[in-house]
C-alpha cells in the first residue's frame, strides 16, 4: 500500500508537467501581454520591464526558465501585483481557500450521506421524495443564485429566531470569525450535499437489496446494526470515488463564492490573473488546484482499498 | 378427425404474422419513458419553453435591445408589492431591467442562447467523445492506454479553468464559447463510450463484420457506434444542463455572452446585483433556468431507467 501511494505520487509528476505545459503555451498564444496598457510606455522602458521578467526572450526559452524555477519551488513574480511573488500571494490566500473548501467538503459529505441513508431506508416514502427533490434543487439552482438569496435573507432582512439575532455578515473575512464563514461554506457545500445525497441513496438502496444484508436480517440483527456494520461499508464506496469530482466542484464553486462574499482566497486571483495576462499567477493557482485534485483522487483510491477487501494494490 | 389445413388458412395466418410488429429495444424504451410521469412532464415543459424561446420574441411588442429610459428597473403592473419605485405598464409582463429593456423578451432571448449553448456544446462533446472513446476502445492495447491516460490528465484540470483561459485567449467569441464548453465536456463521454466499446467489440457480429472484410473505420462507424447509443443518450441529456450551467457560470464571471445579447447567466447576474430593489430581475430568469435544468435532469433519469435492460 505504501509503495503504491509513493508510485501514485510519482505518477502525478508527469500529469502536473502536462498541465503546466498546456496552460503555459495556451496563455502565450493569447494576444496581449501583462504590460499592455492604455498609456504606451516609452520603448526603452517597455524593453527594460520585459527584460526584467525575461519576456523578451523567445517563448520556448521562457518556458524552460519557468520550468526550472518551478522545480525549485519558485513560481516567479506576479506581473500585476507589483512587489509580490506568486508564492507570497498564494501563501496569503491558500489557507483561507483551503479552510472554506475543506469545511464545505466535510459538511457536504456528512449531511449528504445522512440524508441519502435516510432516503434509502425509507425508500419511496414522503421522506425519500422530499430529500430527493431538495437534492435536485441543490443541483439545479446555481451557486450564484443561492448566494445572493441567502445574503438577502440573513444579511439584509436580518432574522431573529426566538429572540436571538441570527443574521449573518454577508461579506468579508474578518480574520476568519465563524460568523463570516457560515454563509460561504454553506453556499459552497450545497451542490455537493445534493450530489452526495443522490449517490449515497442510490448505492444504499442497492446494498440493502443484496443477499448478505438479507442474511444479516435473517440472523436477527437490528436494522440499526445492519446499516452501521454491514451496509454502510459497502454503500460508502461510490462516495469515496466521488471525492475527486467533489473537490473539483468545490474549487470551481469557490471562484464564485469568493467573489460573492469578498473572501481573500486564491480563487479570485485566477479570474483576475487570466484577464490581466498575469501568466505566473494563473499558472501558480492552477498548479495548486491540480495538485489538490490529484491528492484527493489518491486519497480516494487508498480509502477504497481500505474499505473494499477485494481491492489490493499489491505489486 | 382433424380438418386438413387449407392453403387459404395458411395464408391468413401468414398475413396476420406479417402484421405483427416486433417490439424493438427503442419501442420498449419509448413506452417506458412515456410511462414515467416526471420525464413526460419534463419533455412537455421543455418543449413549451423551447417553442416560446424560438417563436415568442416575434410576437412581443419590444425588441430585445430596445432601451426605454422612462421605465428603468420597473416592476410589472401585477407585482404584489406596492412599495416598488415604479410600474412598467403596458405589456412589460416581466417588468424591465436596469436600462429599461423588456425583461420578458430578454428572458426568451436568454433562453435561445442558453439552450443553443447547451445543445451545441453537447453536440461538440458528443462528436469528440464518441469518436475518441470508440477509437481507443476498439484499437485497444498501448494506443488505448495512451489515449485514456491523456483523458486522465485532463480530468485533473478543473475544466472550467481551461474554459476561462480559452475565453480570455479568444476574446469572448460567441461561437468559441460553445465549442470551448463542448471541448472540455467530452471526457466523461469518451470514457463511457470506451467502456461500452470494449465489451461490444468481443461480440460475434463484430467478428462477422471483420471476417466479411470491413475495415477498422467501417466497423467503428457502422457497428460499434450505433450500439453504444443507449448510455450515450442518457449522458447527453445530462450534459446539456451541465453546459447551460457552465455558460451561466462564465457569464457570471463576466466571461460569457456580451451585451446587448444575453443569456440566463447574464440576466441572473444582473438580477442578483439588483435583488434588493428589483427582485423580478432575478426571479424570472432564475426560475426559467431552474425549470429547464429540472426538466433535463428528469428526462435524463427517465431515459436511464427506460434504457436499462435490467428493468424489463
Amino acid at each position: 500500500m505504501f509503495s503504491y501511494a509513493i508510485r501514485r505520487l510519482l505518477g502525478a509528476i508527469p500529469t502536473l508537467f502536462v498541465i503546466v505545459t498546456i496552460t503555459f503555451f495556451m496563455m502565450r498564444i493569447a494576444p496581449g501581454g501583462p504590460f499592455d496598457s492604455q498609456r504606451r510606455l516609452p520603448p526603452e522602458i517597455e524593453h527594460n520591464i520585459k527584460a526584467a521578467y525575461n519576456l523578451d526572450k523567445p517563448v520556448y526559452q521562457q518556458y524552460f526558465i519557468y520550468l526550472g524555477k518551478l522545480v525549485r519551488g519558485d513560481m516567479g513574480p506576479s506581473y500585476k501585483n507589483k512587489d509580490f511573488t506568486v508564492n507570497e500571494l498564494i501563501a496569503d490566500g491558500l489557507p483561507v481557500s483551503a479552510e472554506i473548501g475543506l469545511a464545505s467538503m466535510v459538511m457536504a459529505l456528512l449531511i449528504g450521506a445522512v440524508l441519502g441513508i435516510f432516503a434509502a431506508l425509507w425508500q419511496n416514502s414522503i421522506l425519500d421524495y422530499g430529500v430527493m427533490s431538495v437534492a435536485m434543487m441543490g443541483i439545479t439552482i446555481p451557486t450564484f443564485v443561492l448566494g445572493p438569496i441567502l445574503t438577502l435573507i440573513f444579511g439584509v432582512y436580518g432574522l431573529t429566531l426566538l429572540g436571538y439575532d441570527i443574521s449573518l455578515p454577508v461579506g468579508g473575512w474578518n480574520g476568519g470569525a465563524w460568523r463570516n464563514l457560515v454563509l460561504p461554506i454553506f453556499v459552497l457545500g450545497v451542490p455537493q450535499i445534493a450530489y452526495v445525497a443522490r449517490i449515497m441513496r442510490g448505492s444504499m438502496v442497492e446494498v440493502l437489496h443484496s443477499n448478505y444484508v438479507r442474511t444479516a436480517r435473517a440472523k436477527g440483527l437490528s436494522s440499526f446494526m445492519i446499516v452501521i456494520r454491514h451496509a454502510l461499508r459497502a454503500a460508502v464506496l461510490p462516495l469515496v470515488s466521488y471525492l475527486g469530482p467533489a473537490i473539483a466542484g468545490v474549487l470551481t464553486g469557490s471562484l464564485v463564492v469568493e467573489q460573492l462574499f469578498g473572501i481573500p482566497g486564491i480563487g479570485r486571483y485566477f479570474v483576475q490573473g487570466a484577464l490581466n495576462r498575469d501568466y505566473t499567477l494563473v499558472m501558480g493557482v492552477l498548479v495548486y488546484y491540480a495538485t489538490a485534485i490529484i491528492i484527493l483522487n489518491l486519497v480516494a483510491d487508498l480509502l477504497y482499498a481500505v474499505l473494499d477487501p477485494r481491492v489490493r494494490y499489491a505489486k | 378427425m382433424i380438418a386438413p389445413i387449407t392453403n387459404s388458412q395458411v395464408e391468413e395466418v401468414m398475413e396476420r404474422a406479417v402484421d405483427v410488429k416486433g417490439r424493438s429495444l427503442w419501442d420498449d424504451a419509448r413506452r417506458r419513458l412515456f410511462r414515467n410521469r416526471a420525464a413526460l412532464v419534463g419533455i412537455i415543459v421543455l418543449g413549451v419553453i423551447a417553442v416560446a424561446a424560438i417563436f415568442g420574441p416575434f410576437f412581443l411588442a419590444y425588441p430585445y435591445d430596445y432601451i426605454d429610459y422612462s421605465v428603468v428597473s420597473c416592476a410589472p403592473d401585477w407585482w404584489p408589492d406596492p412599495g416598488v419605485l415604479c410600474n412598467a405598464g403596458g405589456t412589460h409582463w416581466f417588468g424591465t431591467d436596469s436600462v429599461g429593456r423588456d425583461l420578458l423578451v430578454r428572458t426568451l432571448y436568454g433562453a435561445r442562447i442558453s439552450l443553443a449553448v447547451g445543445l451545441i456544446a453537447t453536440l461538440v462533446s458528443l462528436i469528440i467523445g464518441v469518436a475518441y472513446g470508440a477509437t481507443a476502445g476498439y484499437v485497444g492495447g498501448r494506443i488505448d492506454e495512451l489515449m485514456m491516460r491523456f483523458v486522465d490528465v485532463l480530468y485533473s484540470i478543473p475544466y472550467i479553468f481551461l474554459v476561462i483561459i480559452l475565453m480570455v485567449i479568444f476574446n469572448r467569441n460567441f461561437f468559441l464559447l460553445f465549442v470551448a464548453i463542448g471541448a472540455v465536456e467530452w471526457l466523461t463521454m469518451a470514457r463511457i463510450v470506451r467502456g461500452q466499446t470494449l465489451s461490444i467489440k468481443q461480440k460475434e457480429f463484430v467478428e462477422a463484420a471483420r471476417a466479411g472484410g470491413v475495415g477498422t473505420a467501417g466497423i467503428i462507424a457502422r457497428h460499434i457506434i450505433p450500439n453504444v447509443f443507449g448510455p450515450v443518450i442518457v449522458y447527453v441529456t445530462l450534459t446539456v444542463p451541465a453546459s447551460i450551467l457552465a455558460e451561466s457560470f462564465l457569464s457570471f464571471l463576466g466571461l460569457g455572452i456580451q451585451e446587448p445579447l444575453t443569456s440566463w447567466g447574464v440576466l441572473i447576474k444582473d438580477g442578483a446585483d439588483q435583488m434588493e430593489t428589483a427582485p423580478w430581475m432575478l426571479i424570472f430568469p432564475a426560475t426559467f433556468m431552474a425549470i429547464t435544468l429540472f426538466c433535463f435532469n428528469f428526462i435524463g433519469d427517465g431515459l436511464r431507467d427506460a434504457l436499462d435492460p435490467k428493468d424489463r
